[in-house]
């Protein structure tokens, strides 16, 4: 079967769709989460996620709903307490990282019967992607897109030095929140394509790789855009024709994408200077 | 009588309730140039965190007469990350005064305040360089350009000098001159021999603050001060001589 005869069947069509869209969220999103060493944290929050996943089965509503209230709480809990000096930033992210994990696997276990779809929460499942996760990703992009745009030189500044962004004048706090949150809420939607224990890797391997070629913030993030597309586009493909998990085959093809371009960089450029510490 | 820029008064600070700040004191007049001196964990940057709205005070009052937003601020340069992917023109941008919106006569002005301040640290050349590219020296200009660029009525300096070598030490003390016939600068400093031709008087801060109003400062002060820091001597050749640290 060609690629044109792909694009007939509805699955295809929304894996495509759902593509573009989490290519966008995630190129920006990523920039800011990789620029300012957000990699961690988004771990906690991505795992904290699951056990929204877990109450939602227990509880019958949509685990994607779970998921979500349990990301973003996760989310500001991390930033409040780091905030406050309450606890080290990275042990607050441990205890989120593993108390969702083990809250969902308890919620999954009390529930009766079998937990349909519980494999793509934490692999991620492409093909399954249906409308209603198209409508939430598209109104997702929007408001990304259109936060960055707005808020473009704010953000930098903020992510660059947040301290003497606050002798500016700049609302630091409300932009830390605001941006924490629409992290929390680009991963619960990315959950649906590469799955809890792989969508890290989509919001960092694209930035990487753009990384290697612009030092620029605004430039990382269109790069990252499409290397993020380019790369799960590749990944569905090769997942259909050689009959493997997509969101697997997303990620192994987003790391071949990122040893190729360092080798293209080591050919043409000869050294790596501006590839950053 | 003039009246101050700024005027501290009674100042006290700390973090957790472990005191830091006592009763401190400060008047800055226009054209000042004011070198802090103490030693480390004395309070010296917990003062200037006060006075850019960073921390609040616990007790006492600081009157500006000015917006808080026309303060120049340079702040201790070893936090930063180096490898953020941001340009020099980016950096020096972001200590323009804030607003959202923006009229194309604003965005003008905004870029010949840009221009002039790369252009007196001499960073033109470097304006679309990262600056994870950046030596020591220039990325210092560049944070100097950043708290320059929107023509503050005060400069405060924390440690400019460190990590920098010895000829862009005396290019920033030339530039600093010239910048403080247009505003008043206070400047942290651990190395009071090589600020002290260039600074008008002195402030030394150990938990409380001696006022010292002549850039001319020996030991006998420094032990009435209760400031135990380095003196450092000048001589035809560059050379220092380090006493003993006090207890």
């Amino acid at each position: 079967m060609d690629i044109v005869e792909l694009f007939t069947y509805g699955f295809f069509r929304n894996a495509f769709i759902s593509a573009v869209l989490m290519s966008v969220s995630c190129g920006i999103i990523g920039t800011y989460i990789v620029s300012r060493r957000m990699v961690f944290i988004s771990g906690g929050i991505t795992h904290a996620s699951f056990g929204g996943v877990g109450l939602g089965y227990f509880l019958g509503f949509p685990p994607l709903a779970g998921a979500a209230i349990f990301a973003v709480i996760a989310a500001l809990t991390t930033e409040n307490l780091t905030r406050r000096k309450v606890i080290r930033n990275d042990s607050i992210i441990a205890i989120m990282w593993s108390l969702g994990m083990a809250l969902g696997i308890i919620f999954v276990y009390l529930t009766p019967g079998y937990a349909p779809n519980l494999m793509s929460f934490l692999f991620g499942s492409i093909i399954t992607v249906n409308s209603t996760d198209l409508w939430l990703m598209l109104a997702l992009a929007i408001v990304i897109t259109s936060f960055f745009i707005i808020l473009y030189r704010p953000i930098l500044y903020v992510s660059f030095d947040e301290q003497f962004a606050r002798t500016r004048g700049i609302p630091v706090m409300f932009l830390n929140y605001l941006l924490i949150i629409l992290v929390a809420l680009t991963i619960v939607l990315s959950i649906r394509i590469a799955g809890i224990i792989l969508v890290l890797s989509i919001l960092t391997i694209p930035q990487n790789i753009a990384n290697l070629f612009t030092n620029r913030f605004g430039s990382i993030m269109i790069v990252s855009v499409i290397i993020g597309f380019a790369g799960s586009f590749i990944g569905l493909l090769v997942s259909y024709y050689l009959d493997v998990p997509s969101g697997a085959t997303i990620i192994f093809t987003l790391v071949v994408l990122y040893l190729a371009a360092r080798l293209v960089k080591v050919i043409n450029f000869g050294t790596e200077k501006s590839q950053t510490k | 009588m003039k009246t101050p820029l700024l005027q501290i008064r009674d100042l006290y600070a700390g973090y957790q309730g472990k005191p830091v700040l006592s009763k401190v004191s400060l008047d800055v007049m226009e054209n000042d140039f004011i070198g802090i001196i103490g030693p480390n964990g004395g309070g010296k940057t917990t003062l200037l965190k006060i006075l850019m709205g960073l921390m609040k005070p616990l007790k006492g009052t600081i009157e500006y007469s000015f917006r808080r937003s026309d303060i120049g601020y340079l702040p201790q340069g070893n936090q930063l990350d180096e490898s953020f992917p941001i340009t020099v023109k980016e950096v020096v941008s972001s200590g323009l005064n804030s607003s959202i919106r923006r009229s194309s006569g604003m965005k003008k002005s905004r870029n010949d305040q840009l221009n002039k301040a790369l252009h007196r640290t001499g960073l033109e050349a470097l304006k679309y360089r990262p600056i994870g590219e950046l030596s020591g020296g220039e990325l210092q200009r560049t944070l100097l350009a950043r708290a320059i660029v929107s023509s503050p009525k005060l400069l405060v300096l924390d440690e400019p000098d460190t990590h920098v070598d010895n000829r862009f030490e005396m290019e920033l003390y030339q530039l600093l001159k010239e910048l403080n016939q247009n505003m008043a600068i206070l400047l942290v400093s651990h190395d009071i021999g090589t600020i002290s031709p260039y600074i008008k008087s002195i402030a030394c801060v150990n938990r409380d603050l001696h006022y010292h109003p002549s850039n001319e400062i020996n030991e006998e002060q420094l032990k009435v001060y209760n400031c135990p820091i380095e003196i450092i001597t000048h001589g035809p050749i560059p050379h220092r001589v380090m006493k003993t640290h006090k207890p």
